[in-house]
């Protein structure tokens, strides 16, 4: 199966990956050669088999709504590059204009 | 002996400490001299934390001394990186989570920890726990102690390489395709992933949340044995936690398995397998039957189908777990960017490597409009037929035999940049994980000097019964006549 350059930005935009054009060159031709490798599923009939996205018998576990100790705030923040009293900043999310 | 303390197992360390033969600060002096020692040409570790693991060593012995015992009190063990630690720096081999500081342990470190166990650092692995040779970590690679210039496997090559090495006694990996069997088979230990569930995956850093499971990488299977049972068990704070009973695994491991019935499959034994790998695998088959177990041809008929079941499944749920690593709550940052969108694209194409870049893109793609039906949707109806597979061999056979492995260790940079190639060394590793069943991987001989291994597959959660067969292997194979290995001579 071949990609076009069109499908590897289109996966990298909702990915939000920055890419070179090398590394968009490059994933083209190795994701239409992996891509070429799944149609191998094709072969199979699975019309009526169901999906498995898990392994064990489990439905929905619940517990009871009791609230139990967290994190302290520091903690939590300690890692974030950009802090300021006690929330994390981030660049504009929506255009102000 | 003192010298040489950093050889031992797990319980055969315990026996000394227990005895009085030496403390768990000489052991623990030990083994961080052993890393000061080789460590700079294995590049097992990305982080020693040699006084933190001191501490708990003089804590491990005064416990003792005050008539406390546990089977891993004071017992030096190393961590992959893909496990978080309070306190410690936790990467998963990335830049993107360079400086990462946990706030807190994961649940099985937690464990290890309430056990009494000497943490010695973390391990290096292929970034995200995404490879099979630990070339894609983003800080060094790891080679294999037992040729310099091969890889060690992975994801947890730096967890097999530094049991192989003798850098720690044993250390937790990570499975999620054969990332703890594949690197155990390719650096001569033992390495246990048991029944998805069975151990917590609280602060395991994730990567495809329906394969992902921690197993452990020992010296031998009693060692297996011993670290699962402190593992092992329920956790509130992972749902999909098993509540099954946990057994007395060491207790047990000693059982006779007269009447075992072992299943071969020749799925296993097709192309692409080294004969010299196939003939080591029958020859520790016809070991097991030596001691009471028989053999029973089995079929397996979607083995093949694996790979790509995989290499959509996981990537697809790569690309939504990896979504966290955006710059906002920890790991890199750009101050630069002029809004939210163009600095999350930025970090993460700074921050991931490319391995881990390739897989966000299988995944985004599968998971994509229009694509989501024909890549995701029927990956996963065929795990349904993979997974069928193995409930009707369970039907006629308690365990299932095969290679680990298609060949033994290969050199390192030989794979890097066809990554078609890499994946299919997973082959025979991938449908135990798309099923969720508890295997292991154990040495059976050696191909070129390199070791090979034997993998043993069991029905959910009949770890027991997968361990009594590899013990009984073990017993009946005796010392495997062993090369030199490189580590050890230069």
């Amino acid at each position: 199966m071949s990609i076009d350059r069109s499908q590897v930005d289109h996966a990298a935009e909702l990915a939000r990956l920055e890419l070179s054009d090398d590394e968009r060159e490059r994933l083209r031709g190795e994701l239409g050669q992996i891509l070429q490798a799944f149609e191998a599923l094709n072969t199979l009939d699975t019309e009526h088999i169901s999906p498995t996205a898990q392994v064990i018998p489990l439905g929905n576990v619940e517990r009871d709504d009791v609230a139990a100790g967290s994190l302290p705030q520091d903690a939590v923040l300690d890692n974030a590059p950009r802090v300021e009293d006690g929330q994390i900043r981030v660049p504009p999310v929506l255009d102000e204009s | 002996m003192a010298d040489e303390l950093y050889r031992l197992t797990l319980h055969a360390a315990s026996q000394g400490l227990r005895d009085g033969s030496f403390t768990s600060v000489e052991l623990t002096r030990s083994l961080l001299d052993r890393i000061e020692s080789v460590d700079g040409r294995v590049g097992a570790y990305l982080t020693v934390t040699a006084d933190m693991a001191l501490e708990q060593a003089a804590d491990a012995d005064a416990r003792r001394a005050s008539g406390r015992d546990g089977p891993l009190l004071g017992l030096p063990i190393a961590l992959k990186d893909v496990l978080s630690t309070a306190g410690v720096e936790t990467t998963c081999a990335s830049r993107i989570l360079e400086g990462f500081v946990p706030p807190y342990d994961a649940t099985a470190v937690t464990r290890l920890k309430a056990a009494g166990a000497v943490t010695l650092g973390k391990t290096n692995m292929d970034e995200f726990a995404m490879g099979s040779s630990n070339e894609h970590s983003a800080y060094k690679p790891v080679r294999n102690p037992w040729d310099l210039d091969k890889v060690p496997g992975g994801s947890s090559g730096g967890s097999a390489a530094a049991v192989a090495a003798d850098e720690c006694l044993a250390a937790l990996g990570s499975d999620t395709g054969g990332s703890v069997r594949q690197p155990a088979a390719l650096c001569g230990c033992v390495g246990l992933k048991p029944t998805y569930g069975r151990i917590s995956r609280f602060g395991l850093i994730a990567f495809a949340s329906s394969l992902d499971q921690i197993g452990v990488l020992t010296k031998d299977v009693t060692d297996a044995a011993l670290l699962l049972g402190a593992l092992a068990g329920h956790d509130p704070r992972d749902s999909t936690s098993a509540e099954e009973p946990i057994p007395d695994y060491a207790g047990e491991l000693n059982r006779d398995i007269g009447g075992l019935r072992i299943g071969v499959a020749p799925e296993y034994f097709g192309k692409g397998l080294d004969a010299r790998v196939g003939d080591s695998v029958h020859d520790a088959i016809n070991t097991l039957q030596s001691v009471g177990a028989t053999q029973r041809q089995i079929s397996l008929p979607h083995t093949e189908y694996a790979l790509p079941t995989y290499y959509v499944i996981a990537p697809s749920e790569a690309s939504a777990n990896l979504a966290r690593y955006n710059g906002v709550k920890y790991g890199l940052s750009d101050p630069q960017a002029t809004d939210v969108d163009e600095m999350m694209a930025r970090i993460r194409g700074r921050g991931f490597g490319s391995e881990v870049k390739r897989r966000i893109m299988i995944g985004t793609f599968a998971l994509s409009s229009g694509y989501y039906d024909a890549y995701y949707v029927r990956a996963q109806k065929v795990r349904t037929l993979i997974k069928s597979d193995f409930e009707t061999a369970f039907r006629d056979v308690d365990v299932i035999a095969a290679p680990v492995v298609p060949a033994p260790a290969f050199d390192l940079g030989a794979k890097l940049d066809d990554p078609v190639a890499m994946y299919q060394s997973d082959i025979m590793t991938l449908p135990a994980s798309l099923a969720g069943l508890p295997c292991l991987s154990i040495p059976c001989g050696f191909v070129d000097g390199l070791p090979v291994g034997l993998q043993l597959i069991a029905p959910p959660f009949a770890e027991s019964r997968l361990l009594q067969a590899a013990r009984a292997y073990e017993r009946t194979r005796g010392p495997l006549p062993s090369p030199t290995k490189a580590i050890d001579t230069q």
